[in-house]
């Protein structure tokens, strides 16, 4: 333990070097701040409208851009807050006017997320394209659904800790962070993409690795409770957080190809970026899935989670298992961190962080401990999130309510929707 | 405490001697009782689609000592959790002293007057003896927020209950440790200090769970004299046990249950005789600890010298692993 | 380096009214987990709740300054029943997922641009503090070197510290405090001898959550107003780590640690802040230097937890787990 603490403030102190390469952003792009207002500016024929002046003012700072040729326009600003933006009707083309009831100049406040995006309609008094509500709610069901399958990664990895070692992990956000900051560092060191993405994985499952050894498995052995670890996993949260703030700096940072425009499929309309991570989080969790109802591996694995003195009677290696169990958690957290990046989209120090209350309302909705439960517990909570929207919530509450749905869900049905009672006495 | 006790010799029985018969009819499972305190009718709990109690009909004797005993997995713990409130049946009805007691929840069973102790024994290890004890105490003013702040207010009522936990923890020889943590408490002790701490509530039934498991032999005898005492004062006991020499020792009437239902009921000496008992415990489930010969006759050999603790239960009898083994050899020969 | 002024600015944070507040959430913190085994990983939403609740019905609805005060308190009460009441017959980890969640919610609400004409949204409120200033009964001039309103909240917010010790010492040395004692080590024996423990709990909750409240407003009160961003996940963990460091089962311990906590954070920050301008540390900026504290917030804890887990002054053998 002592050589994980060790271990812990090494990291910090031979990373502080290296911190000044990373901090400063790349380009003289609105990207010197942290966070940004943007929009894309179409006719209501969608051919995109180049060289409109926007300007957006608040919080003592005032930022003007210009739309692009592609229609899309950026302004920077330094803080999440309240701006007002206003379009300069002076630049617009000849015979394009803003759509009727199209607020101008209009308020943008920040959410949670960095960047907020405003959309101008314009047309020949075309209200804005908010007709078609099946249409609306098809994208956002198949968005919900790409959020909960990313979610889930993490989840998955959260309730396999939770099943075997009996630990609410509450650093599990920074393993979601992880992945994604390590993605960019490797990157902007000049590697390939790929290798930057394979040796995320690999990270992220060498600081599930270290941290069972160096932390969690000295602790279990001292015979350390549950809630004492659980008090621990924040403190190691906090300490970890920081040391990539520390490291990464405080700004938001893009991963490669995370702006793209959406593509039509079918009915639906979806970004290249989220059709994938859909892809690939259906994929692994099918693959978690099988693993562990049809492998030696996971047969020891829901042993040890039910029962883990029984299991080390019947020769299973518990320490193994919880081993493996950690291994894969921090991949799999890593792999969401990832899909996170380009779902925000952005890399920050916090990011983890912000999901982290979301992973486990679809842990404790799916019932604490059990794998498929996490994963119909964030698939639900990735649809609620998107879904909200649709019906009319504001924007900047859409991640309350999964959290408030999982309270009232706790009320009614405690053990989740498909743990079990248990025993008492 | 003492008023019990003052009670029965009034109305003249005194329930260390009474032999009147137990059971209204027959000694059957399910049988009607003379005198129940407990009624339970189609009480059933499954875990996971297995029946761990599935009870048609149980009445337990008031003023008796009731050992339940049956294999492990048997279903004991779990209906001592389900008639004390701790865990919900998903049938059933049941009553204490004629109040129906389905939907109670634990707290209340309690202060009603049936009051349990568990298995895995539960002290509060950070807390002295003494404060362990004064936490059982019943209707203490100083417990609710409105008047904790006053001392004046609970005082009288803590100098009360201080000194009936004094009483208890002289019998209980845990005197001598009542400012120590009861942390610091042997397993033995602690298994006393939970008894002594569920008397504080006054209770009328007293349900132990096990009450001799992991008790050093030196103790089992002092405790078996409790458990006795508790009768001596007018109160009903219910015990789960194993160790059938026990059971064999101290109760009055005995229940066997197996695989979630009562197989059997009567006096010890009846039951032990029982097939369906042997069968229970040594044809189907080989694996049931009856204790080593030695051991058995050990402590034979202290009760028989005890005048004690022979007192008011059925004559000691023999019984030893070989006596059983015996019996089920002779079924087997007779089959 | 300026030794002395760093030394002074450590030690005026010993009696800083946010010392005061951090305090009062940390005695919170005791009656919720020292004594009752509660998770509450929430206490940063309780103090929301209060400091919001008073600035809204100061600003909103122009009632007086006690009115407020009560307001907040119920709120805060409120704000306890509604997340014990699903969480409080579930495990123990259950509730600090709640707290925690509760707490977010609370501060979205408070962001939401919906209601900004009440809330402020992100730039929060402010101007509600002069009805307390009002009540000041010192006339200016310099107390200590402070001037008379810094004396003021001072005093009110350290008097409001000693009165809260005084009654939860007399509370917990009750039968009552017995009661919370027991369900803290073992509520199924606790239920076993007769006593509502859910109600004990719910109690422990509210008067916890009420301490959070009154350690929201004199948090709020000196700075004359209410953000939004103070509110976050990791002011509770400020809080559990003040509880650790001075000892979760007494009743000083909270106060202490949060003296602690404050005089060596400032330390460390004026230590590495003098360094780094004297060119003696070249290899962090001030920046980093505000983060590092954070970092070594996170590793106290930890260590805390690990090694010394009944606190700096606290005794083992009392401690609910070790």
């Amino acid at each position: 333990m002592g050589a994980f603490f060790a271990a812990l403030i090494a990291t910090l102190l031979v990373a502080a070097p290296s911190a000044q390469a990373t901090t400063p952003s790349p380009s003289p792009s609105p990207q010197n701040f942290q966070n940004n207002i943007s929009g894309f500016l179409r006719d209501d024929a969608r051919a995109p409208i180049p060289g409109v002046r926007i300007t957006a003012k608040g919080e003592g700072f005032e930022g003007t851009a210009t739309s692009g040729a592609s229609g899309s326009w950026t302004i920077g600003v330094p803080k999440k807050g309240t701006y007002e933006v206003q379009l300069d009707e002076s630049t617009l083309p000849e015979g394009i006017k803003l759509a009727e009831g199209q607020e101008n100049p209009r308020n943008v406040v920040f959410g949670e997320t960095s960047t907020q995006t405003t959309i101008f309609a314009f047309g020949k008094g075309i209200v804005v394209q908010q007709g078609d509500f099946v249409q609306d709610l098809t994208n956002r069901l198949v968005a919900g659904l790409s959020f909960g399958l990313l979610l889930a990664l993490a989840a998955v990895g959260l309730s396999l800790i939770f099943g075997t070692t009996g630990l609410t992990n509450f650093a599990h956000g920074e393993m979601v962070t992880l992945g994604a900051v390590l993605v960019f560092g490797f990157n902007a060191v000049g590697l390939p993409f790929w290798l930057a993405i394979i040796l995320a994985l690999v990270g992220g499952g060498l600081f599930g690795y270290a941290q069972d050894t160096g932390l969690w498995k000295p602790l279990r052995r001292r015979g350390t409770g549950l809630v004492p670890m659980m008090i621990v996993s924040i403190g190691l949260a906090l300490a970890v957080r920081y040391i990539i703030q520390f490291n990464f700096g405080g700004a938001t940072q893009q991963l490669p190809g995370a702006q793209s425009a959406e593509i039509q499929l079918g009915p639906i309309s979806i970004s290249p970026n989220n059709l994938w991570s859909l892809i690939i989080s259906a994929a692994v969790i099918t693959l978690i899935g099988i693993v562990l109802l049809k492998t030696r591996l996971g047969k020891a694995t829901r042993a040890v989670a039910d029962n883990p003195a029984l299991a080390a009677a019947s020769g299973i290696d518990v320490d193994g298992v919880i081993r493996i169990v950690w291994i894969v958690g921090g991949v799999l957290a890593s792999l969401g961190g990832i899909l996170w990046a380009y779902y925000r989209p952005g890399v920050t120090f916090d990011m983890g962080s912000q999901i982290l209350l979301l992973i486990f309302a679809g842990v404790t909705l799916g019932g604490l401990g059990t794998v498929f439960g996490a994963l119909i517990g964030s698939v639900v909570v990735g649809l609620f999130t998107e879904l909200t929207t649709v019906f009319g919530a504001p924007a900047d509450l859409k991640y309350v309510i999964p959290l408030g749905v999982m309270i009232v869900v706790l009320l009614f049905r405690p053990q989740g929707i498909l743990g079990r009672r248990e025993r008492v006495g | 405490m003492s008023m019990h006790a003052k009670d029965s010799t009034e109305r003249g029985i005194d329930y260390m001697t009474d032999t009147r018969p137990i059971a209204a009819g027959g000694n059957t499972p399910g049988c009607k009782k003379r005198d129940p305190i407990v009624v339970a009718e189609n009480v059933s709990r499954s875990f996971g689609g297995i029946n761990a109690v599935d009870v048609e009909y149980l009445e337990i004797p008031r003023h008796k000592i009731t050992a339940l005993i049956g294999p492990n997995g048997a279903g004991k713990t779990t209906l001592f959790n389900l008639l004390t409130g701790f865990d919900t049946p998903n049938s059933g009805k049941w009553q204490f002293e004629g109040n129906s007691l389905a939907g109670v929840s634990s707290y209340k069973v309690a202060r009603m007057g049936m009051v349990r102790t568990f298995q895995l024994t539960k002290v509060m290890g950070k807390l002295t003896v003494m404060e362990n004890m004064r936490l059982g105490g019943s209707s203490q003013p100083g417990e609710r927020l409105s008047k904790a702040l006053f001392k004046g207010l609970w005082g009288g009522r803590e100098k009360e209950i201080t000194a009936q936990a004094n009483v208890l923890l002289e019998k209980f020889k845990l005197d001598a440790k009542k400012d120590d943590y009861a942390a610091s408490l042997s397993g033995g002790q602690r298994k006393l200090l939970e008894m002594a701490r569920s008397l504080m509530v006054q209770p009328k039934l007293v349900m132990l769970d096990e009450p001799m498991a992991g008790v050093n032999p030196a103790l089992t005898q002092s405790l078996l004299d409790h458990i006795k005492n508790l009768k001596a004062e007018g109160m009903t006991v219910l015990f789960v046990e194993h160790d059938m020499n026990m059971v064999r020792h101290i109760a009055d009437w005995v229940v066997v249950m197996a695989e979630g239902k009562i197989v059997a009921e009567g006096p010890p000496g009846e039951v032990m005789k029982n097939p369906a008992v042997i069968d229970a415990y040594l044809g189907a489930h080989h694996d049931v600890d009856l204790g080593d010969a030695e051991g058995i006759k050990e402590l034979e050999a202290e009760l028989e010298a005890d005048e004690e603790s022979v007192v008011g239960t059925e004559d000691a009898g023999i019984l030893s692993v070989d006596v059983i083994a015996a019996e089920v050899a002779q079924e087997k020969e007779q089959k | 380096m300026d030794y002395s002024s760093i030394l002074s600015s450590a030690i005026g944070e010993l009696i800083s009214p946010t010392t005061a507040a951090y305090a009062l959430a940390a005695l919170g913190l005791a009656v919720h987990f020292g004594y009752s085994g509660l998770l509450n990983f929430g206490q940063a939403g309780f103090m929301a709740v209060g400091a919001y609740g008073f600035a809204i019905s100061t600003l909103t609805f122009g009632v007086p300054f006690f009115v407020g005060l009560l307001i907040a308190v119920v709120a805060s009460a409120v704000f306890a029943l509604v997340l014990g009441i699903p969480t409080l017959r579930l495990r123990a980890d259950y509730l600090a997922i709640v707290t925690i969640a509760a707490a977010e919610i609370v501060r979205y609400l408070v962001t939401t641009s919906g209601w900004t004409a009440v809330t402020g949204s992100a730039n929060g409120l402010a101007d509600f503090e002069d009805g307390f200033y009002s009540m000041n009964p010192f006339p200016e001039g310099s107390y200590l070197g402070m001037n008379n309103r810094d004396f003021f909240i001072r005093v009110v917010g350290w008097g409001l510290v000693v009165v809260c010790c005084v009654l939860i010492w007399l509370l917990m040395r009750s039968p009552w405090g017995r009661v919370l004692k027991g369900i803290r080590e073992d509520e199924n024996a606790v239920r076993s001898l007769g006593k509502n423990v859910y109600a004990y709990k719910m109690q422990a909750l509210i008067i916890g959550g009420s301490l959070g409240a009154l350690a929201g407003m004199v948090f709020t009160l000196p700075r004359g107003a209410v953000q939004p961003s103070n509110y976050g996940t990791e002011l509770t963990f400020f809080l559990w780590t003040c509880l650790l460091l001075g000892g979760m089962a007494t009743v000083l311990g909270p106060v202490i640690g949060a003296m602690m906590f404050w005089v060596v954070l400032s330390l460390t920050q004026g230590v590495l802040t003098g360094l780094i301008e004297s060119g003696a540390v070249t290899w962090l900026s001030t920046i980093q230097a505000g983060q590092l504290r954070y970092i070594l917030v996170g590793i106290a804890l930890m260590l805390l937890m690990i090694f010394r887990p009944q606190g700096v002054f606290g005794n083992k053998k009392e401690l609910a787990f070790a």
